[in-house]
């Protein structure tokens, strides 16, 4: 048999029939759901007198809308509420598992699924979501579809599907000091583009990333839609399995060592190809700050913002004008020189356990900046659970961020977590665009590290020099 | 699903490059329980200035861009989140055909779902474009999925690609999950072998 990447055994081992010209029908085996791409989902069932396929290979929680403050008091938008009321409904009629508001394992869809061991090796994951690439993490084909999508996969368990192209990204080397996969994440995004993964599944490769958590490998496939690819992936290790056994969802027993033996399989063999390739050293990543309204507009902190004046390109110069003037930054500024207003420590990017043990280590006796409001929002009930028993809470609050609970939160900013126009914010989530996190609102991507140096300095500071 | 098959329109100009789609419908838009209505939302906030009032020099705020249904653009266009609100939102408008350069992957699929035709065309064609609409009052362009050319006024014919499955599925207004629906067959067939493969895929998660 031909060598075959990763992308490869798992795409074939879910093909369920194909056409002459490649149109390929793709078994799906699990679909996560949240409250706002799947009610017109379930309404077209309900039209169609249709209904799920397996909905056991389904797991739906809201997210997106719910309030990060005490939810005793419910939920002031009326829409929100309504929103997250017709999920709990049409998951009582059509039999789906829940998990409500009120549950333990409530959380960032893609921060439960791998929690739960939902998200398994080579298996196909979908969401109505985007950021579904962060479950590639565990070596799954994970990507977001739209609505429609997703009624079909409820219907039909299968997708019809092109088979992507493959990329892979190799990063050699050791990360220096408190540089992490997101800095890696921007790194490739700045160096390869919005649209240089589109076509493409990215897989992960090198020692730099075998050498990530399994936290670190998440934030690292979530951001692989900015980088233009629907899916990442990174071929599953003892780290994997280590971190998926045991998992309320995950196989047991006997079932589970069968597992084991299927997962080692899945590496990339020797000699087999991608079709495009792209190396970075590990060393050559600084910590990385957005400075605009792309994910692509990003530069090591130690940079200065870009002057659209020495662009050759007129689009690119078009384009670097208009994020500079939302920005309110001029250009050649040192991005050290940068101040903020708002931290946002969380997302379905970075707001898993480790992500909140370093944050809390380096904010534990300082203080944020009086100019500056900070919050922490873990990523599930169970990740605050855990930092509450980690004595983590308190570290953030003596430091003057607020905890908070579970959820999408200001990352997109549909709850009631809103920046106000022209504020400025260190936000440890994925996307920079305009309005992205309240209208008028300037957000800055960074680490965790680099969020937690900047809310207590009151500006971006290079986290590996910091004191 | 309407069927797609020729249509001719007027254009409106969006010449900015990775419109993403928070900015196609912002966030407060997507709490909606339906696929209709949404144009109320469609680049809501690019239609405003910063008092509120309606921007005048935004291409849909403009009267001779009204009841354009062909809109042309740049690279990368719906880049970002999956909503499928972004494509319901320019339906509602009007729009069942956009033309660009290239586009990102989710979108140009959401497209397809909801009887819309994303064409891409080449860089240089679609510059030479944006300047005719930009200086052409009533700027139309004529698209032909069956032949797969977008032809100017000036009787120029731009040829696109496009996938067969996509295109029969558009042209004849076909219903995806009913197709899908016809290979249960094929698929419980493929659930059958695939649980003795790999057992592990198949117990009951509640």
């Amino acid at each position: 048999m031909a060598a075959q990447t990763l992308f490869d055994k798992t795409w074939e081992s879910h093909v369920v029939r194909s056409e002459p010209d490649g149109t390929t029908l793709l078994y799906i085996d699990r679909q996560l759901v949240h409250e706002v791409t799947s009610p017109q989902a379930f309404e077209g069932l309900k039209l169609s007198g249709r209904r799920p396929r397996r909905p056991s290979a389904t797991l739906a929680v809201p997210d997106h809308n719910v309030p990060t403050t005490d939810r005793t008091l419910g939920i002031a938008d009326p829409l929100s509420a309504i929103q997250i009321r017709t999920l709990e409904e049409n998951c009582r009629d059509f039999d789906i598992t829940l998990f409500g508001m009120s549950d333990i394992r409530q959380g960032v869809v893609h921060v439960i699924g791998p929690e739960q061991g939902f998200t398994l090796p080579g298996t196909t994951i979908v969401c109505g979501d985007s950021h579904t690439s962060t479950h590639g993490a565990f070596g799954a084909l994970a990507f977001g579809i739209g609505t429609s999508e997703v009624e079909h996969v409820l219907a039909t368990q299968c997708l019809v599907q092109k088979r992507p192209k493959t990329m892979e990204i190799r990063v050699d080397g050791v990360l220096p000091n408190l540089c992490s996969a997101k800095d890696v994440i921007l790194a490739i995004i700045g160096k390869i583009g919005t649209a240089g993964g589109t076509g493409y599944v990215i897989e992960y490769t090198g020692s730099a990333i075998r050498a990530l958590s399994m936290e670190g490998r998440m934030t690292l496939c979530n951001m692989s839609i900015e980088a233009g690819a629907r899916a990442g992936m990174v071929a599953p290790d003892e780290k994997t399995i280590a971190y998926i056994k045991g998992r309320p969802l995950a196989p047991t027993g006997e079932l589970f060592e069968q597992a084991v033996r299927a997962w080692q399989q899945l590496t990339t063999d020797m000699n087999a190809s991608y079709d495009a390739t792209v190396a970075l050293k590990a060393e050559d990543i600084a910590p990385q700050v957005s400075w605009g309204t792309s994910p692509g507009m990003v530069i090591g902190v130690n940079g200065k913002v870009p002057d659209p004046h020495t662009m050759a390109d007129e689009n690119t110069r078009k384009a670097t004008e208009q994020a500079l003037a939302y920005m309110g930054l001029t250009a050649n500024m040192p991005i050290t020189e940068i101040t903020i207003d708002k931290v946002f420590i969380g997302s379905c990017t970075n707001a898993r356990i480790e992500d909140l043990r370093l944050a809390a280590s380096l904010a534990k006796g300082k203080h944020v900046a009086k100019t500056v409001h900070a919050m922490v929002v873990p990523g599930s009930g169970l990740v605050k659970q855990q930092a509450e028993q980690e004595g983590l809470d308190q570290l953030f609050k003596e430091a003057g961020f607020e905890w908070r609970e579970a959820g999408c939160s200001m990352c997109l900013a549909m709850n009631a977590d809103v920046l106000q126009p022209g504020e400025r914010c260190a936000s440890t989530s994925n996307r920079n665009f305009e309005g992205r996190q309240g209208a008028g609102g300037r957000t800055h991507l960074v680490s965790p590290a680099m969020a937690v140096a900047a809310a207590i300095e009151g500006h971006f500071v290079d986290i590996r020099t910091w004191k | 699903m309407q069927p797609f098959t020729t249509m001719s329109g007027l254009v409106a100009p969006l010449d900015r490059v990775n419109v993403d789609t928070d900015q196609i419908i912002p966030k407060q838009f997507l709490k909606t329980i339906k696929r209709t209505g949404l144009r109320e939302g469609l680049f809501y906030d690019w239609r405003k200035q910063k008092d509120g009032s309606q921007d005048p020099t935004f291409f849909l705020n403009q009267p001779r861009f009204q009841g354009a249904t062909i809109l042309l653009t740049r690279d990368n266009f719906g880049c970002g989140s999956s909503r499928e609100h972004a494509p319901w939102a320019l339906l509602d408008q009007g729009f069942r055909c956009i033309i660009a350069p290239s586009f990102a992957d989710i979108f140009y699929n959401n497209c397809f779902q909801n009887g819309m035709l994303p064409v891409v065309l080449k860089a240089d064609e679609v510059l030479a474009m944006m300047n005719d609409v930009l200086t052409t009052p009533g700027y139309q362009l004529t698209v032909d999925l069956g032949n797969q050319t977008v032809a100017t006024p000036g009787n120029t014919h731009c040829c696109f690609e496009i996938d067969s499955f996509r295109k029969d599925c558009l042209y004849r207004g076909l219903d995806a999950i009913g197709l899908t629906l016809q290979h249960k067959d094929a698929i419980a067939a493929y659930e059958t072998r695939r649980k003795a493969e790999a057992p592990w895929l198949f117990t009951d998660l509640r």
